[in-house]
């Protein structure tokens, strides 16, 4: 049970092989004794879970449940939850127990019966690429115990690795679902911008973060998102567009796709063997029926830039809701308003966090606000042409989803530009507005490496068929960390 | 800043927002980036609300220089004539109608609050 696929949960299930209570507690077990050593949960309460394991039987029992009703998952701490402790990843939120649902949660709960095991570690405020900046300490690769899982959803990441949960959300804003997706062998998906609701997200950067599913295969991913999607009145960027089953194409054969290789992913930058895995995958992709051509993405060297501007700008604005005022951590000691702003948010920021507000505060101040923060978004629609006219060539674009497999605990920690570059393949589709995936494709020194998949808007449907034809032919996805 | 009532000794208001920007903000108008002196680190971590002390205003100062660099790489950048991309579809903002649509839900919202009183938000006294 610990290694089955949603699907196979899900038949287990309505055949009454196995009730939600056990199914759940068989993984509440297994976070009791693995969570100490790969700290992926920060949050984990067994009565919670089991409560919504007991409705969920209930409505198994009833004959009104739905596909994923009592499969238990895991919940990206950056998810507004009733009830639940909701953090963040920062010493800032430490005490929040949020008093609603956000529209994910909601809809994945109490809408499509799935069990809640608990709140994933992530870096603060999903600022990082390593799980390193969390409030709550770094988290571990299941793969390499000394190793980052990447992030920020970097404990989602690792509780699907290592089976402490069949699957999680994430959510994505410059690399965050797909590249520790990459570094701990999973399938993640990171939809076009608007699909899914950003209501009770707690916000990074609004024009660039979205929740997907993080999971085993492409099935799996496609069953989650299924449960994820949908417009919200709630969230003004919300797209109003026709529901889909992004289940229903899954096994279309592959013949005559067009893949695109740009050669900006192919050419230095990139870890020979971790290449060589990527090549390989569309080598078997070849086998599979598709075709690939060159295209060129120009501008891909400036998202890096353009992310870092755009990013903290908005970042800067949206954290300046956290003043000790209305909910969360508040400094101790203070003379008067002004320093109880300053204290409150010198103490429960990280350094991270404090770098990238102040990035942003610099960017969108009198006099540097044209210089930088305009020409970031000058630079982000050049990025978005050079993917509109690559998709005129091609149907998918691949590459690479990391520059490395995963780098060591505290190796890029003390170098903040190191570690922004680590997102160097993955920024360009958040910046404009691309469905993007990582699905397993190889190891590399028993590490294992990713593929990216980048798809036209709204093609989430697409690219899970071509992420699950390639996984019905090879067994990258179903290798699985030996946790001691 | 908006001033909302007050009580003995506290007063409650709605917590700062960006309008003094423009005023606080740095007089050098260089954009030379890698010349962000300690005095800027200082002055930016004052905008942002920030509490800095002069060791890590230091370390800042280093680590701000060295994303600037990387930022840097986009002056070179001709994008005259180039629209700026606010937003990955280019929606407009969705308007919906003025009415109340939410639910009263003030004491579960203030119940999270670190101090609250007659369902105000206490702060410290800000106006004599």
């Amino acid at each position: 049970m610990i290694n089955a696929s949603l699907k196979q949960l899900s038949q287990a299930l309505a055949a009454r092989q196995i009730s939600s209570v056990e199914l759940s507690t068989l993984f509440l077990d297994r976070i009791e004794r693995l969570n100490p050593t790969l700290n992926a949960f920060v949050t984990v309460d067994r009565e919670k879970s089991l409560l919504m394991a007991r409705a969920a039987d209930a409505r198994i029992a009833a004959g009104t449940a739905g596909p994923l009703t009592g499969i238990p998952i895991a919940q990206k701490d950056i998810f507004c939850a009733e009830g639940w402790t909701t953090t963040c990843g920062s010493k800032m939120l430490a005490n929040f127990v949020s008093p609603y649902d956000a529209t994910v949660i909601h809809k994945m709960h109490a809408e499509a019966g799935l069990v809640s095991l608990g709140k994933t570690n992530m870096d603060e405020f999903a600022m990082g690429s390593s799980n390193e900046t969390s409030f709550f300490g770094p988290v571990r690769n299941p793969w390499d115990s000394s190793r980052v899982p990447g992030g920020s959803s970097g404990g989602s990441a690792a509780a699907v690795a290592a089976r402490l949960a069949p699957a999680a959300t994430g959510t994505d804003t410059g690399g965050s679902i797909r590249q520790p997706a990459a570094l701990c062998n999973l399938t993640g998906l990171k939809p076009t911008y608007g699909v899914v609701s950003r209501y009770g997200m707690i916000a990074f950067a609004s024009s660039l973060d979205q929740a997907g599913p993080m999971a085993a295969s492409a099935e799996d991913c496609a069953l989650l998102l299924n449960t994820m999607v949908g417009f919200d009145e709630r969230d003004s960027t919300s797209l109003d567009r026709p529901v889909e089953d992004y289940t229903a194409g899954l096994d279309k054969p592959l013949n005559g796709l067009r893949i695109g290789l740009p050669k900006e992913f192919f050419g230095e930058g990139c870890d020979a063997e971790v290449m060589a895995a990527v090549r390989a995958a569309i080598a078997e992709y070849e086998k599979l029926g598709a075709t690939t051509v060159e295209v060129s993405l120009p501008n891909s060297h400036l998202s890096v830039p353009a992310y870092y501007v755009i990013a903290p700008a908005e970042a800067s604005s949206n954290l300046s809701r956290f003043d000790g005022a209305r909910y969360g951590y508040r400094a101790p000691d203070y003379a008067n308003l002004e320093q109880m702003y300053e204290k409150t948010r010198a103490q429960g920021f990280g350094a991270e966090v404090k770098r990238r507000i102040m990035i942003g505060a610099y960017v969108l101040s009198h006099g540097y606000y044209d210089a930088y923060y305009l020409q970031a978004q000058r630079i982000r629609r050049l990025i978005a042409d050079d993917f509109v006219a690559a998709f005129k060539q091609c149907d998918v674009i691949m590459g690479p989803t990391s520059p490395s497999t995963a780098f060591k605990l505290g190796e890029k920690a003390a170098d903040p530009v190191q570690m922004y570059l680590s997102d160097i393949y993955t920024i360009a589709v958040n910046l404009a507005g691309l469905p993007g995936m990582s699905v397993p494709c190889g190891f590399v020194g028993g590490l294992p490496v990713g593929l990216q998949l980048i798809g036209n808007y709204f093609a989430e449907g697409q690219l899970l068929n071509v992420a699950h034809r390639y996984q019905q032919a090879t067994d990258w996805h179903q290798r699985r960390a030996v946790i001691a | 800043m908006l001033r909302l009532g007050g009580a003995v000794g506290k007063t409650f208001m709605i917590p700062y927002n960006a309008s003094h920007f423009k005023t606080l903000c740095t007089a050098k108008k260089s954009l030379d980036p890698m010349s962000l002196t300690l005095e800027q680190v200082k002055r930016i971590a004052h905008l942002a609300r920030i509490e800095i002390s002069d060791d890590e205003a230091l370390t800042t100062q280093g680590h701000l220089n060295g994303i600037f660099q990387l930022i840097e790489q986009m002056q070179a950048v001709d994008t005259r004539g180039v629209e700026p991309m606010a937003h990955a579809q280019d929606v407009s903002q969705r308007l919906r109608e003025d009415t109340v649509t939410e639910g009263d839900r003030r004491s579960a919202y203030q119940a999270v609050a670190p101090d609250v009183e007659a369902g105000l938000y206490l702060v410290p006294k800000v106006i004599e």
